[in-house]
């Protein structure tokens, strides 16, 4: 798999002027659920800047409105207040400048995996059949997948489909490439391969990412910056920037500095737990026990 | 360890019109099930024949043809244009009362989904008609439409038509909004929305509806038959073909006319099944 990745490169992976765009803002952002009577709060006047060309990972507990912000963000739903930019311009629905890579697997069942690949630039017309053909088949490669490209989702692990979403997502050179959780119900192995895998592509093109997981060592061991979400609603509870060296080695998982990170973000997921455990047994013994 | 691989190899290259013999014989599958059906005959003709084999007749199974005699009138009417013309007959209306039952059904059925407005117009009087049974219909629509021939196809068709459209509104309201999102996000329009991610992802329950509604029509097909062809125009029909055997008193008969109808069945949904692989291939995989 490392091989693969080293030997093709990106035809769009040069740093050019616009390999610094994808710079995301969102201002005031609130998002609630329900109906009136009983309204659920997920997002509350959120303010955060998503650093073009570099990797922000969000933490947060689990339910807390982190997919709530990427459907936010990808368009898929609409703020009830404030507003998101994107690139200085109001988002007003999906695009494929915003790609995302889905917490389950959104690879089109009745799709092989090329033509999963292929499905965007083929409906917009972009390419001549040839040229796009070789693309995708040199990503499908890049992604370790040169000999599954004709196999349906079905047919295909979790790790590799998490690869062909890759591939379909980077196909389609978004300005954002927007992940929820996407390594999430892979097993230990994979999931670290996976890691290495994708930060070896970020490190590559440095192309602006928002990565969200709940796993506090994949966040460190990925991130840029880590934004650290409060209980539902979501709110901003800390920045935390990584400094670790590129290119990340999975040793550095055990250096005093990553260990100093893991702590800070851990203490303030802790606060987070112990307020909700306590608001929790708030609304226990107002029950009357 | 090198040669069972080469020995299985060689067994999945055969040459195809081998292997598919050895696919179709050598399942054992399909060897419990002739053996399941082997005894099963036995047993009828024992029993059918248990008066002068016991001097005492099991019931039910004592009142039936023995499988023999079935055999017999089967040897006698296959060579007889009229019963050919029954299965063709019947045939023909079971496919022009389906199709057309797809043709109208299919597409009612996605604008139902996918529109509301067409829903929230449409919706309740079918779903007040659709518990009416088929065969209700066969009064009204005998009054109705000018020809025999015209009610029979009719009632067929809404035998189909009520179970497909169900079907696929069902199957197109529960596609993932994951894959429409990622395909909105790619740039699909509702147009590429429709085509490459509705209907695709209707197709396994426009077959299952397909299936089903296949079963109805020839039980209605078959009843409307006996009922119609028991007046005066002789419509024929394996429904028809069984009733005149009961006219005639020809037992034997009217259990070739049943298990021939069983055949028939069984080939239209065989026929669906296979149409459903082959434009479904990433549903059969495993
Ligand atoms: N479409 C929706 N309708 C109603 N409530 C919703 C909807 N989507 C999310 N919610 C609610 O918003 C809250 C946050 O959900 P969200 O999926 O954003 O959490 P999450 O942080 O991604 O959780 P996880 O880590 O488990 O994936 C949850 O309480 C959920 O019940
Ligand atoms: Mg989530």
């Amino acid at each position: 798999m490392q091989e693969a990745i080293d030997i093709m490169d990106f035809p769009d992976s040069t740093a050019g002027a616009d390999a610094i765009s994808g710079r995301v803002d969102l201002k005031s952002v609130s998002k609630a659920y329900g109906e009136e009577w009983e309204r659920q709060e997920v997002i509350t006047n959120l303010n955060l800047e998503i650093t073009p060309g570099a990797l922000t990972v969000v933490v947060g507990p689990s339910g807390c409105g982190k997919t709530t912000l990427v459907n936010l963000i990808a368009g898929f739903e609409t703020p009830d207040s404030g507003e998101i930019l994107l690139d200085g311009r109001a988002i007003t629905g999906p695009s494929k400048d915003r790609m995302v890579v889905f917490q389950e697997t959104a690879l089109i069942p009745w799709q092989t995996a090329y033509e999963n690949v292929v499905f965007g630039p083929k409906l917009r017309g972009e390419l001549a059949r040839d040229a796009l053909r070789q693309k995708a088949e040199g990503l499908l490669a890049k992604v370790g997948l040169a000999e599954f490209m004709h196999k349906y989702p079905l047919q295909l692990s979790g790790g590799m489909q998490r690869r062909a979403e890759l591939a379909r997502a980077l196909i389609n050179q978004p300005q954002i490439m927007i992940m929820d959780e996407p390594f999430r119900g892979l097993d230990a192995m994979s999931r670290g391969l996976m890691q290495e895998f994708f930060l070896r592509l970020f490190e590559e093109n440095q192309r602006t990412n928002l990565f969200v997981t709940s796993e506090i060592d994949e966040a460190i061991f990925l991130a840029d910056r880590l934004v650290v979400l409060s209980n539902r609603p979501a709110k901003l509870r800390a920045i935390i920037d990584i400094h670790l060296p590129r290119p990340r080695r999975y040793q550095m998982l055990s250096s005093p500095e990553a260990f100093r990170y893991k702590r800070q973000a851990l203490e303030i997921l802790h606060q987070e737990a112990m307020r909700s455990f306590r608001g929790s047994q708030a609304v226990y013994s107002a029950s009357g026990r | 360890m090198a040669g069972v691989a080469q020995v299985s190899r060689r067994m999945t290259v055969a040459n195809p019109r081998r292997s598919f013999l050895r696919k179709t014989f050598g399942k054992s599958e399909l060897w419990r099930g002739v053996i399941a059906i082997v005894v099963f005959l036995c047993f009828w003709e024992i029993g059918a024949r248990s008066e002068k084999l016991f001097g005492y007749a099991f019931p039910y199974f004592g009142l039936l043809p023995p499988p023999t005699d079935v055999a017999l009138a089967w040897s006698k009417v296959l060579v007889k244009w009229g019963y050919w013309e029954s299965w063709y007959q019947s045939f023909q209306r079971v496919l022009l009362g389906f199709i057309a039952a797809q043709i109208v059904g299919i597409p009612f059925g996605l604008l139902l989904a996918v529109n509301r407005y067409f829903r929230e117009i449409f919706f309740p009087p079918f779903e007040v008609l659709r518990p009416i049974p088929p065969l209700a219909w066969v009064p009204a629509s005998l009054i109705f439409w000018p020809t025999n021939e015209l009610s029979i196809a009719f009632v067929t068709f809404l035998g189909a038509f009520f179970t497909i459209v169900i079907n696929v509104l069902g199957g197109a309201r529960t596609i993932d909004v994951r894959f429409l999102r990622a395909a909105q996000s790619m740039g699909a329009s509702q147009w590429d929305l429709f085509w490459r991610i509705v209907l695709p992802g209707t197709l396994p329950s426009i077959f299952t509806g397909a299936a089903v509604g296949m079963g109805i029509t020839w039980e209605v097909v078959v009843a409307a038959e006996m009922i119609s062809g028991g007046g005066t125009q002789g419509s024929g029909g394996l429904g028809f073909f069984i009733w005149n055997s009961y006219m005639g008193g020809s037992l034997p008969q009217i259990v070739v006319g049943m298990i021939s109808i069983g055949i028939a069945g069984y080939l239209s949904s065989s026929a669906i099944r296979m149409i459903g692989n082959r434009a479904m291939p990433w549903r059969h995989l495993f």
